[in-house]
């Protein structure tokens, strides 16, 4: 189908862009990449009056390593997140991950802040910004408020963010050293939407999981943290009975609703399945 | 009714002044407005990569991509693409191993299998179907468009390929 008849305008400050915000409210859209936004609009599932687009708003690209995280602008495209070196060195959980997110011609585009706003509970990024501890940078007609990535994700396409408000960027704190990354997902076409993913880190000191984080997408409304598991794996070493513990801790985690595909067994069945690789991936990789 | 938007973009090297409504998407402004009928309309949600083209360089969904957003970029189709020669090998690589059969899905391949030379030249089998799979073919099943780029991958490994 045809995208339903909007207006378009093309602000180059942030300050342009907010005051259209306040003034149109939920009658208008911003346009970052349009991976999702344009999909929507072509199907006609929203129909907004205004198009923001904020791609000629310059302070909102860029990758930087700062003094103590990395800055990602919520512009910056996932095929820029898959490139980069820089991501590559502070944060490889990311770039383990940008594989999964659709396809190069739609990584060309889409933005991470785009997917993080849109809080899509089958997305990648909500997953690894949660695993990673990010910090969100949100602005406002107030100025800019820092929210935490396990405070931002409410509910199924429902973030902290209000509706005059905007994503500029995230902070991702720098890991210590000796930490392990970890990203596995199942999709029924590679790039397609997943069925079940998790994002892992943790620090391997003497063969042990010290400080794992577990954090599973598709699996709830929201990035799903399986904090009992990280309590089990705690100071353990891998082994296969492990793995057999954890995914009995998972049962009590994770409660997912059957999609068009799979049922809610199949799916906790997949997660467990996953949870094993990423546990073995970072017990390995130490 | 919405405002419509002037834009001033510059397609396969010429540079054009489109009047554009803001709705239309890029592969319908391609088609309808410039007659461009290379890149082809499908699933119009971002699923079927026949609507491929290229922003700048890099390859996109024409159907994510409103013909407003083109102001000041460049767009190739493989109109363009093709005639610069870029596509040779793949193209002559398609035709020896049955690649195209239909052909609706044929230029999305091509240009996504360009990008996949340009990016990963050292891609197997496996990361080459991994890289094509956003892009339906309901013609071929695949192999055969997989064999086409492989033999291509390879081809450009061959020492000789270097000094050519």
């Amino acid at each position: 189908m045809k995208a339903p008849s909007f207006d378009y305008v093309k602000p180059d400050s942030l300050d342009d862009v907010l005051a259209l915000l306040a003034q149109h409210g939920d009658d208008a859209r911003i346009l970052a990449g349009g991976q999702t936004l344009l999909a929507t609009l072509n199907m006609r599932l929203s129909e907004p009056e205004l198009l923001i687009d904020i791609n000629a708003v310059e302070a909102l690209k860029g990758i930087e390593a700062k003094d103590d995280h990395l800055w990602i602008g919520a512009l910056v495209r996932h095929s820029q997140i898959e490139d980069s070196p820089v991501v590559a060195q502070h944060a490889p959980l990311l770039m383990q991950a940008a594989p999964h997110v659709g396809h190069r011609a739609i990584r060309n585009q889409g933005t991470f802040g785009g997917s993080i706003a849109f809080a899509d509970p089958a997305a990648e990024w909500p997953v690894c910004t949660v695993a990673l501890d990010a910090v969100f940078h949100l602005a406002g007609s107030q100025g800019v408020r820092k929210v935490p990535a396990a405070e931002f994700f409410l509910d199924l396409y429902t973030t902290e963010m209000a509706s005059d408000e905007m994503l500029i960027g995230c902070e991702i704190p720098f890991s210590p050293p000796d930490t392990k990354y970890a990203f596995q997902e199942l999709a029924r076409r590679h790039g397609d939407y997943a069925i079940v993913g998790v994002a892992a880190t943790a620090q391997m000191r003497g063969g042990a999981f010290n400080n794992a984080r577990l954090v599973f997408l598709g699996m709830g409304n929201t990035p799903i943290r399986a904090l009992d598991v990280e309590q089990l794996v705690e100071g353990k070493a891998f082994s296969d009975d492990l793995v057999s513990q954890a995914k009995q801790a998972l049962v009590g985690v994770l409660q997912p609703s059957a999609d068009l595909y799979s049922s809610a067994n199949t799916k906790m069945h997949l997660a467990g399945v996953l949870m094993g690789r990423v546990l073995k991936q970072l017990a390995e990789s130490a | 009714m919405a405002k419509s938007v002037q834009i001033v973009t510059r397609i396969n090297g010429v540079e054009g002044t489109y009047q554009v409504d803001p709705r239309l998407h890029l592969v319908d402004f391609l088609r309808e407005e410039v007659e461009l009928k290379t890149s082809r309309v499908g699933c119009e949600q971002g699923v079927c990569g026949a609507c491929t083209v290229r922003l700048d360089g890099e390859i996109i969904r024409g159907c994510l991509f409103l013909a407003v957003q083109a102001d000041g970029r460049e767009i190739d189709t493989i109109d363009g693409i093709s005639d610069q020669g870029e596509l040779r090998e793949l193209q002559q690589s398609f035709h020896d191993h049955n690649a195209a059969q239909c052909g609706y899905c044929t230029p999305g391949m091509l240009l996504t299998a360009a990008a996949l030379l340009r990016e990963k030249p050292q891609a197997t089998r496996e990361q080459v179907r991994e890289y094509i799979s956003g892009n339906y073919c309901r013609c071929t099943g695949y192999h055969s468009i997989v064999d086409a780029v492989c033999e291509v991958l390879e081809l450009h490994r061959q020492p000789s390929a270097k000094s050519a």
